[in-house]
């Protein structure tokens, strides 16, 4: 089910789920803990040998894949630990900081 | 069409427990999970035999513990079956954190509770310490008077915990030896007639519906609604006198045996009145229709249901009455206060404008004896403070070596 | 069932991203790896203890878990699942639902080995259908980094703190593993999320087990062991290489060692990049203790290998 709780904060008693049961598996989806980051994993697809060591460790499901294929890291999710860095055995990932990342992000929004 | 209830019903000979255990026999939970404590294990015994025999179909889970117990009966009813378990005593007091969880994850389990004291000293027989301890963790409590009303009970509970506007814990009470190991005679209805009357479990929210898999426990955050839970569980508690009071009259349509919260004796011209619950009241009940022959204004209230507690009806039972005794088997040990029942009949009574005098007896602890010679006493008594318009001493403990 | 990391990456997580488990924890990399070892088409039911796992994937209005989940308390997510299991065996007999369903709790070291000891003995001797798997980081980590009874001699933490008079936790970690091996259910092993190989194909056989299963998965904590987050499974790797956590597994009452070493490393490599050992390198008086945890491991090692009957 895709539950609606936009305004759960202002619900009255009567309209929580009885017990504070939760109807709507994997709906944490809606909470991106991106925002947590204070480094951030480039990805070097050249570099990239598609071996997939880091999709195994990383602990926020923020390695994409497709079809047996790392397609990118979901920046939705990834807190910046710096374990698929650290465990790429081919250096296919840096970390850079994070607040720079932003602002360069915006700076490029601001010309778009 | 008239009912010939001799038809359904089929007069036995049990003792409390085996009597408990047939009515778990009817209702066939899908879901047993149960550890052995005096005065219970009869039950458990008795209904492991059922399983073993092939008379019921439920798995039946041999705990390592009571805490356990009440863990898996929470496991098992979130996943979606019909769950009964059965304790006393200490091992009620092992499921305190899990009762809470229970009755705060509305999950309808029913619990016969064979009413024990508690340590320490250790002692098996009957008070009622143990499950009015119990009295604020959000769980419904029916008291029985005897076997029939274990086994009455005990079928009603189920159907009153599964009704979809309470979804709460049943806990049923029977007294520790007096009722649990004395045999009696009681009626059971056929099979039939029980199976019909429990009806087919089907929950809304459970575990193992594929189609929506439920999470059930979360975490309530730092700043998140345990308030708004609290008040819904409040009240389902509310709602649930009214489904309490209509399941005992449809019992009493198929059985012969109607119940309510509450049933009294000459109410009607009683000046002065007695209340008890559990087995006492059988003592009570004779003593004071024994008075009532030698034409004394006495009468008596029976107080079957404890949670919810009836206050707004027995105010009303009560309004005009000069004087009301409670008698209560455990205390509170809250200084002067006097047991429970006491505590909350005289907290229901403060709104009305003529309040009869109260006082409390505190009797039978750790299975001291309840003999009629004591119940005159505290009769007499309150005789003699409705009389008077004073209450000299407002606890008082009965049959206590003093 | 492969366990290639190719067939793995195509597996649907059942624990999603949005968690809230610190960056860089063990936990839900552990998590992640095992349920990588859930057969395909079956349904699940997962149990929590109380602890760090439970708090952050759970917080309502959100769950993480695509699947059905229950937290009760903090002392039986074992008895809590198994209650749930023994439901479904119910259900399942009198036609009342048709899915198949395998039954998983992930218990922290505090749940497994000391507050949940009991509730778990008595579910691994009743034979639930069920996989019992300890993410172990050492120490209770969800009210800061107290000692249990997993975390190991002269071990700092909060409620085993050195100073002038104590050089740490002063007693030896339990051997868990063992204890749940002497219940003789089907399936025991002992796990590290940086053998991840090793960790999903001990995951395969557990839930295929015709009973009860225990994995006992070393899985690192840098909040609490004081180490950079980016070396959790570095620190799990570790942990392997110098035999202080020695994978192996109990297969039907078969030991069998699933990790050789043949070069151990000095426990020292382990123990000097994490905060929590720190003042065991800090001058003689405490530094006695790593003589003590080296020869402890080693014996512990050989003696494994006996049983295992390997070399
Ligand atoms: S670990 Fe490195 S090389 Fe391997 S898939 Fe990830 S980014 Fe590519
Ligand atoms: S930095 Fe950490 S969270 Fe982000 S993708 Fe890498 S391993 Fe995952």
């Amino acid at each position: 089910m895709n539950w609606d709780i936009k305004d759960i904060k202002d619900w009255d008693w009567r309209k929580h789920p009885r017990g504070g049961l939760i109807r709507d598996a994997g709906n944490a989806k809606k909470f991106k803990t991106g925002g947590w980051r204070s480094a951030r994993p480039l990805w070097d697809e050249e570099k990239c040998v598609q071996c997939l060591i880091c999709h195994i460790f990383c602990p926020d499901c923020s390695i994409k894949t497709k079809d047996e294929k790392m397609t990118g890291i979901d920046y939705d999710f990834c807190k910046g630990c710096g374990i698929c860095a650290y465990e790429c055995p081919h250096d296919a990932i840096t970390m850079i900081d994070e607040a720079e990342a932003r602002k360069k992000e915006e700076a490029e929004e601001g010309r778009a | 069409m008239a009912v010939n209830f001799k038809d359904i019903n089929k007069t036995v000979a049990l003792v409390g427990t085996d009597a408990v255990a047939e009515a778990m026999r009817q209702i066939d939970p899908d879901v047993v999970a149960a550890y052995p404590i005096t005065p219970q294990t009869a039950i458990v015994e008795t209904f492991a035999q059922m399983v073993a025999d092939g008379k019921v179909n439920t798995n039946y889970v041999p705990v390592e513990s009571e805490h356990s117990a009440m863990s898996a009966a929470i496991g098992a009813s979130s996943a979606g079956a019909r769950v009964m378990t059965a304790t006393a005593s200490q091992g009620l007091a092992l499921m305190w954190e899990l009762l809470y969880i229970a009755s705060g994850l509305r999950l309808p389990i029913v619990m016969p509770n064979v009413n024990r004291a508690l340590s320490a000293p250790i002692n098996i027989h009957c008070d009622h310490g143990d499950s009015m301890g119990a009295r604020d963790t959000g769980w419904i409590q029916l008291f029985s008077e005897n076997a029939q009303e274990a086994y009455d009970n005990t079928l009603q509970a189920m159907r009153i915990a599964e009704h979809k506007d309470i979804l709460l814990p049943v806990m049923v009470l029977l007294d520790g030896f007096i009722i649990s190991h004395a045999i009696d005679r009681l009626d059971l209805v056929d099979d039939d007639v029980a199976k019909k009357f429990v009806g087919q479990y089907k929950p809304e929210d459970y575990m193992l519906n594929a189609s929506q898999p439920l999470c059930v426990g979360a975490f309530d955050g730092l700043y998140g609604y345990f308030f708004e839970f609290k008040r819904q569980q409040e009240e389902a508690m509310r709602n649930s006198v009214k489904v309490i009071q209509d399941v005992g009259k449809e019992y009493g349509a198929v059985s012969g045996r109607p119940y309510d919260l509450f049933e009294s004796v000459g109410l009607e011209d009683a000046e002065y009145v007695l209340i008890a619950l559990g087995s006492a009241a059988g003592t009570v009940r004779s003593e004071v229709e024994c008075l009532r022959e030698q034409g004394l204004p006495i009468g008596m209230i029976k107080l079957r249901v404890f949670r919810p507690f009836p206050a707004k009806e027995l105010a009303a039972a009560l309004a005009g009455k000069k004087a009301v005794a409670v008698m209560d088997r455990s205390d509170t040990f809250a200084g002067g206060m006097g047991g429970p029942v006491f505590i909350e009949l005289r907290s229901a009574l403060y709104e009305e404008e003529k309040r009869p005098l109260l006082v409390n007896y505190v009797y039978g602890l750790g299975g001291r004896d309840l003999p009629v010679q004591l119940v005159n006493q505290a009769a007499t008594e309150l005789g003699e403070i409705a009389k008077s318009g004073q209450v000299k001493q407002m606890v008082n403990y009965l049959g206590l070596k003093e | 069932m492969g366990t290639s990391l190719k067939e793995l990456s195509k597996k649907p997580e059942i624990l999603t991203g949005g968690h809230r488990m610190c960056a860089g924890c063990g936990a839900p990399i552990a998590v992640r790896q095992v349920l990588m070892g859930a057969p395909d088409g079956v349904q699940l039911v997962v149990a929590n203890p109380t602890g760090c796992l439970e708090v952050s994937t759970t917080i309502y209005p959100y769950t993480s878990w695509n699947s059905s989940y229950i937290h009760c308390a903090f002392e039986n997510a074992a008895s809590t699942l198994s209650g749930a299991e023994a439901a479904y065996q119910s259900l399942k007999k009198q036609g009342k639902i048709k899915d198949d369903y395998r039954f998983v709790a992930f218990g922290g070291d505090g749940g497994t080995y000391d507050i949940g000891f009991q509730a778990l003995s008595g579910a691994l001797e009743r034979g639930h259908r069920m996989v019992y798997v300890c993410y172990n980081n050492e120490a209770y980590m969800n009210t800061g980094i107290q000692r249990s009874g997993a975390t190991g001699l002269g071990t700092w933490t909060t409620t085993s703190p050195h100073g002038t008079e104590s050089f740490g936790k002063t007693q030896n970690r339990k051997d868990m593993t063992a204890i749940a091996a002497a219940h003789n259910i089907p399936y025991v092993a002992q796990a590290s999320i940086s053998h991840w190989r090793d960790l999903v194909k001990k995951a395969q056989k557990a839930f295929a087990a015709d009973g009860p299963a225990f994995i006992n998965v070393l899985a690192p904590c840098h909040r609490g062991w004081r180490y950079p987050m980016e070396q959790t499974v570095e620190l799990a790797k570790l942990a392997v290489q110098t035999c202080i956590w020695p994978l192996y597994e109990v297969d039907n009452g078969k030991w069998n060692l699933t990790t050789k070493v043949s070069k151990k490393k000095p426990v020292e490599d382990y123990l000097k990049i994490q905060g929590r050992y720190a003042h065991l390198f800090k001058g003689e008086k405490h530094g006695e203790v790593l003589k003590r945890i080296q020869e402890n491991t080693d014996k512990e090692w050989e003696k494994l290998l006996q049983i295992c009957g390997a070399e």
